[in-house]
């Protein structure tokens, strides 16, 4: 049994122009120590997805489906157990490192909660093992760090604060929503590797999302491709590189620079036509099918079921076929 | 921190000397002779020139600036036209009302807010909160002193639970004094309570939107454990500013309440000193008043820097 299972996850958002399914029908296992990516576009409900699975979305949002966390049910469980759950079993990173932390509260307060919540820890056992948490995570000095405000903190120090806040507990899921997006590039690639490390060492199962696609490609060894509210393509790292099967796959490769591409050549960059449609207009059919030039009338008829189109490789497209041959001839 | 009190204690200096210059410049350029102006057009001349050597208008301007700030400050005053005595003991005991009134109003008005405004943002849209926001739209909307008529009908003139105004004096004990001011301040804190209620509610539910409470609530910590670890420090940030507002409102602005109430008042002295023509009180209430404003606003400088920690002098 996979230690998280998601079936057929969706999240209806109560907008001022109707419901918007902002995630729609999202099926995916993961097993203890997996690592799952999750990219796509602003936009197409990766971090709804992640909030759902915590159980923390937004008051507007209601979700549908299943989660399964080591065979218990989440949508089963009260408050209460979900937040013996939230930070204990499953931790998770967010985006912006400077309003993510309380700027009121001194940073090992902030790191030492998920303990004293869940761990009964502390005192001086509880200082202990912030301080050791603190190192872990590559902040120097933590006997004077743990006293430090956020606004006391450089971007990557406090994203580190919010590793090692997420880590606390030892939980079996990272979930870690683009963890590096608002950082300096520089940084960028310092956190990943840590954060790479860390799930290496505990032995955590990752889910990473983010909407780049190289900070996905390093350090994962799954990788689903959200668009619209739904995963359009699912494969494991290696293999979805070497196959791109669904068109919009195709064109979030295409459409990332490369060193060495000439720019007085004709090889312009490649973008894809059109822009991600609004969610509460998403069409019937296909949500891709607008800006796809493969599209036909099935396309737009009906919208595709996932397709197996490889080992452990999906794609939840009509014209495959027709996709991979242009790949190929391209 | 020594630094900072003494840039705030220079910016307090210098804006009661700006409100000093402001309140003698506009008694001076009233037209007309200020003891004409206080004894009016038909008094007779011997009276006028009587009172205009009692003022020491035969002295220049700047001379009589100087000597009345130089009185400010070693306390001493000058007499009242009307009453007779000393300013400075007039306003002493019209602040052993006002002030107690206004702490009063204010504490009732921060012990019923505080409470109503977290519930009606705890429970944000359903039963519980339409109806808080609902009745504090009806307490905004009533005058206070149609409150304070309602409250001596009710408590006073029905049920004779309380005298219908007046005030007994502190020598008569805490407790009947505090009995005195007690419908009053609840006529003042009606208002000041259902605005910060309301204010309250929304820097809540703000702050609940903020991505640390998300962080919070991702720890595993639960609603309640959130709210008081998380939320409402962060919300009285902008509470605090608000409290600070209404309480210098409350000192300077109960004219009608103690009115009503007849209570003998900072508000009721100066309105008095007005109609009087008493310009003596008059600038020494409005140079007081803008002191007790600038020390309230001092106050909330600091409960800021208490608060938040980004905001602490730099130079501790």
């Amino acid at each position: 049994m996979a230690l998280l299972e998601v079936d057929n996850l969706s999240v209806t958002l109560a907008t001022a122009r109707g419901p918007a399914r902002a995630v729609r029908g999202v099926s995916f296992a993961l097993e203890r120590g997996e690592t799952l990516g999750i990219v796509g576009e602003s936009g197409c409900g990766k971090s709804l997805t992640a909030l759902a699975l915590m159980g923390l979305l937004p008051e507007n949002a209601r979700a549908t489906g299943r989660v399964v966390l080591d065979g218990i049910d989440l949508a089963g469980l009260n408050e209460d157990a979900l937040c013996r759950i939230r930070g204990n079993r499953v931790g998770m990173i967010f985006q912006e490192p400077m309003t993510s932390l309380n700027p009121l509260h001194p940073v090992g307060r902030q790191i030492g909660e998920a303990l004293a919540t869940h761990r009964g820890l502390g005192g001086a056992a509880l200082r202990a093992e912030t301080l050791e948490l603190l190192g872990k995570v590559g902040i120097p000095e933590p006997e004077r760090r743990i006293r430090s405000y956020p606004h006391e903190l450089s971007g990557g120090q406090r994203q580190r604060v919010m590793i090692a806040m997420a880590l606390s507990c030892r939980p079996e899921i990272l979930i870690a929503d683009e963890p590096t997006t608002a950082l300096d590039v520089t940084v960028q690639k310092q956190i990943l590797d840590l954060i790479r490390d860390l799930v290496r060492e505990l032995g955590m199962a990752l889910i990473l999302i983010s909407h780049d696609l190289g900070v996905i490609a390093e350090n994962v060894g799954r990788i689903a491709v959200m668009y619209g509210g739904t995963i359009v393509e699912a494969a494991p790292t290696a293999a979805l590189f070497a196959d791109l099967a669904h068109p919009y796959a195709q064109g979030l490769f295409a459409a990332v620079p490369r060193v060495g591409w000439r720019r007085d050549s004709n090889a312009r960059l490649a973008t894809i036509p059109g822009v991600v449609p609004d969610l509460p207009d998403l069409p019937n059919g296909c949500t891709f099918a607008e800006r796809c030039t493969l599209a036909n009338d099935a396309c737009r008829a009906a919208a595709p079921m996932p397709i197996e189109v490889g080992p452990n490789h999906s794609a939840s497209c009509i014209r495959t076929d027709a996709a991979r041959l242009s790949r190929k001839s391209a | 921190m020594s630094l900072f009190l003494a840039k705030r204690f220079a910016t307090f200096i210098a804006t009661l000397l700006g409100a000093s210059v402001l309140t003698f410049l506009a008694l001076e350029i009233l037209p007309g002779d200020p003891a004409l102006v206080i004894l009016g057009i038909d008094a007779p001349e011997s009276a006028i020139a009587v009172l205009r050597l009692e003022l020491g208008l035969d002295r220049p301007a700047l001379a009589r600036y100087l000597g009345w700030v130089s009185n400010l400050m070693t306390g001493t005053s000058a007499n009242s036209y009307t009453y007779k005595v000393p300013v400075a003991e007039l306003i002493r005991e019209r602040l052993e009302i006002t002030l107690p009134l206004a702490v009063l109003a204010m504490a009732l008005s921060i012990l019923f807010a505080l409470p109503l405004g977290i519930y009606a943002a705890q429970s944000h849209d359903k039963s519980g909160d339409v109806v808080i926001m609902s009745a504090s739209q009806i307490g905004i909307s009533v005058p206070n002193f149609w409150m304070a008529i309602l409250l001596i009908m009710f408590f006073a003139v029905n049920l004779h639970w309380f005298a219908a105004g007046g005030f007994p004096g502190w020598s008569s004990g805490v407790g009947p004094a505090l009995k005195a001011l007690l419908l009053p301040a609840i006529a003042l804190a009606t208002v000041q309570g259902a605005i910060l209620a309301r204010f309250i509610r929304s820097a809540i539910l703000d702050t609940m939107r903020e991505d640390y409470v998300r962080t919070a609530r991702a720890k595993g910590l639960t609603r309640r454990a959130t709210m008081w670890r998380h939320v409402l420090r962060n919300a009285a940030i902008p509470v605090v500013t608000i409290v600070g507002l209404q309480f210098a409102n409350l000192l300077a602005g109960t004219i009608v309440i103690e009115n009503v109430f007849a209570l003998p008042g900072i508000g009721r002295l100066l309105l008095q000193s007005i109609t009087n023509r008493d310009l003596v009180v008059v600038r020494d209430l409005v140079v007081m008043i803008a002191a007790m404003v600038v020390t309230i606003n001092f106050i909330v400088d600091l409960l800021y820097a208490a608060i938040d920690p980004r905001l602490k002098p730099h130079d501790v």
